[in-house]
């Protein structure tokens, strides 16, 4: 029962006046209070813009599971958006609306998908498990693109949104948003419990010597593969989230660029940091949000801005705040 | 049967233009170890070169070499700005600036050339069909792309396994530290196996340009075949390149055209016309999972690494 507060004792650290804690406390603070801003100054478009920030970042916390903290280079993570929002789409077209159906369903298929594609991507190391899992994702892209039933190519419109039996109304934006951010919280905190436990221990062994791990009696294929699983499976409720958001779902959710997206939220924020991604999908929205009502032409400074992230910034947005600690 | 004949043909052609960039990028890979992203971006600037200097030379063969050089030197130039700094960075490192890159150029050349896409005419001479076997008429711009990217690679392999430049690209790609520590320069080394990496990028895209439309984005889905093959392949090998280009485009051409005849046989006619283009366009990732469960180093792993 007391697990929270044995969770804040080990990770945070003797001063809670660092820094680091300040910032994502601060960043936090701001996404609670983003559907006040949106009331009082009555603009909508800020509470669809964060609410696609705190669903993207679940997917962001996801896909760090296994890349920052199993070593697992995942370039095919946009899939499991897809099933997850497929899954959604496929159950409202035949007439399941209930949400208490599809979203445990997007989680499951999410989850069996990632099982598959974990089992046979994980014989592979290095770059061949990146173009794997790429080719992967491209599979689930076409076959999506194939679903003539369900849109083909031009996607498939929504007519309306999980319902809860009268829990819960998420036709109200606002309600589903701190549904959002309640679920980007506990995937944060899924997360942090996985990473700190005997099995979290393991993964990252992994990461750092498999070799090692495997003779010292670890079955460590088994151990990646779980994490594999649980990953798709938090991904697939993200797609589950944004087929809610916006009421609709197209093969373009999944097509490759958008992994890329994902990786960039999380190596933009701070590999295996546990709120790295969260940080680092607000970053990326908001720059590329920022910089288009700016300029016509973002992509010519996000794309260097990345570039020098890569070179420069190891560690992303969090690693500086490491940085900082340090001294 | 000649139908058959003409679309392995086809085949054919799209596997060399997929050689093109995936020896380039398997060069690169094997050689600096980068994963590149942006390979795709030097195609369609090959591309978008070519069609300018097209326009403004009116020779199609001119446009042509104007745009190779072109190419050659922004993509020299963005190996010294912008690539060095990644060598001996984790993959995970080349992935976002790669990533970042492209995403540049694709609005570099929207600022530049507008996002209409731009139309690259043939030299009417190259327009007509040759009857190659009889009864088979085949265009004959297929048929040069054909023949000038064999050339292409056999002059790649003259010079990677026959040339003084080619022996250090290949000691460089087994063990760089004993090569830059006998006193090769290499990093003009690597700036040159940059640079004849987006050359080859940029003739495939001049090569394509006729073919279909000029436009944003176009090198991004042929830079995924284009890893694919060198997965299959095995990185780092031209050798497997080759023979893994020739058999994705065999595969994803047949597939195209004679998939929808095949499930019509079995499915009913709306559902075979949605579901084979799927299908042929999932073949090609099948096989290269299937490789990879089998072999994970592809086909013809690079000797040493």
């Amino acid at each position: 029962m007391n697990a929270a507060p044995e969770f804040f004792r080990k990770n945070i650290p003797a001063s809670w006046l660092n820094p680091r804690t300040g910032f994502t406390a601060a960043v936090l603070a701001i996404l609670a209070l983003v559907p006040l801003y949106a009331a009082v100054t009555g603009d909508p478009f800020a509470l669809t813009l964060f609410t696609r920030m705190l669903i993207l970042a679940i997917a962001a916390v996801s896909l760090n599971l296994i890349m920052g903290y199993g070593g697992m280079v995942s370039f095919g993570h946009a899939a499991y958006l897809g099933i997850g929002g497929y899954a959604v789409g496929i159950l409202w077209k035949e007439g399941f609306t209930s949400g208490f159906v599809q979203w445990p369903v997007a989680i499951a298929v999410s989850a069996l998908f990632a099982l598959v594609i974990g089992a046979l991507s994980l014989r592979t190391r290095g770059v061949y498990f990146i173009m794997i899992t790429l080719a992967f994702a491209q599979m689930v892209y076409y076959v999506a693109q194939g679903l003539d039933r369900y849109g083909g190519d031009d996607g498939l419109t929504i007519g309306n949104r999980s319902s809860f039996a009268g829990i819960l109304d998420i036709d109200n934006n606002t309600l589903f948003y701190y549904l959002c951010f309640a679920l980007l919280l506990g995937s944060v905190y899924l997360v942090s419990r996985i990473v700190n436990s005997r099995f979290g221990l393991v993964i990252q062994g992994g990461r750092s010597n498999e070799r090692r791990m495997r003779a010292i009696g670890f079955p460590t294929f088994r151990y990646k593969l779980v994490c594999f699983v649980i990953a798709g499976a938090l991904c697939g409720l993200a797609g589950a989230l944004l087929a809610n958001h916006t009421n609709f779902i197209s093969p373009a959710l999944m097509y490759w660029t958008r992994s890329g997206d994902l990786m960039v939220m999380v190596i933009l924020g701070g590999l295996g940091s546990l709120f790295g991604p969260v940080i680092g999908a607000v970053t990326y929205l908001l720059l590329e949000e920022a910089l288009s009502r700016v300029t016509e032409y973002s992509g010519l400074i996000i794309g260097p801005a990345l570039l020098l992230v890569a070179i420069y910034l190891r560690g992303g947005i969090e690693g500086l705040f490491a940085g900082a600690r340090r001294d | 049967m000649l139908y058959f004949i003409e679309q392995c043909l086809n085949g054919v052609q799209l596997g060399m233009l997929l050689f093109l960039l995936a020896a380039g990028l398997t060069l690169i890979f094997g050689i600096m170890d980068l994963v590149n992203l942006a390979h795709g971006s030097l195609y369609m600037l090959g591309a978008y070169f070519a069609a300018t200097f097209a326009g403004m030379t009116g020779s199609f063969v001119f446009g042509a070499i104007l745009a190779l050089i072109a190419t050659a030197a922004a993509g020299m130039v963005l190996e010294v700005i912008a690539i060095r700094p990644l060598y001996g960075r984790s993959h995970l490192d080349h992935v976002l600036g790669t990533f970042g890159l492209l995403l540049f150029f694709n609005e570099l050349v929207r600022l530049i050339w507008g996002p209409a896409g731009m139309t690259l005419s043939l030299p009417s001479e190259m327009l007509s069909a040759v009857q190659i076997v009889p009864g088979i008429y085949y265009p004959i711009y297929r048929l040069v792309i054909i023949l000038v990217t064999l050339a292409v690679a056999a002059l790649l392999y003259i010079l990677v396994m026959r040339t003084r430049l080619g022996m250090l690209i290949r000691a460089g790609a087994s063990n760089r530290e004993m090569v830059g520590a006998l006193g090769v320069n290499i990093k003009l080394l690597y700036t040159l196996v940059f640079g004849l990496g987006a050359t080859l990028a940029g003739f495939a895209g001049l090569m394509q340009a006729p073919i279909l439309t000029v436009q944003i984005g176009m090198g991004e889905n042929i830079l995924i075949l284009a890893f694919v093959v060198i997965v299959i392949g095995g990185i780092g090998s031209i050798r497997g390149a080759f023979v893994a280009s020739i058999i994705v485009g065999l595969i994803d051409t047949l597939g195209r055209a004679f998939l929808p005849d095949l499930l019509h046989a079995v499915l009913s006619t709306n559902a075979a016309l949605t579901l084979a283009p799927a299908l042929s366009s999932m073949s090609i990732y099948m096989l290269m999972a299937a490789v990879l469960v089998i072999r994970p180093e592809g086909l013809f792993p690079a000797a040493s690494k």
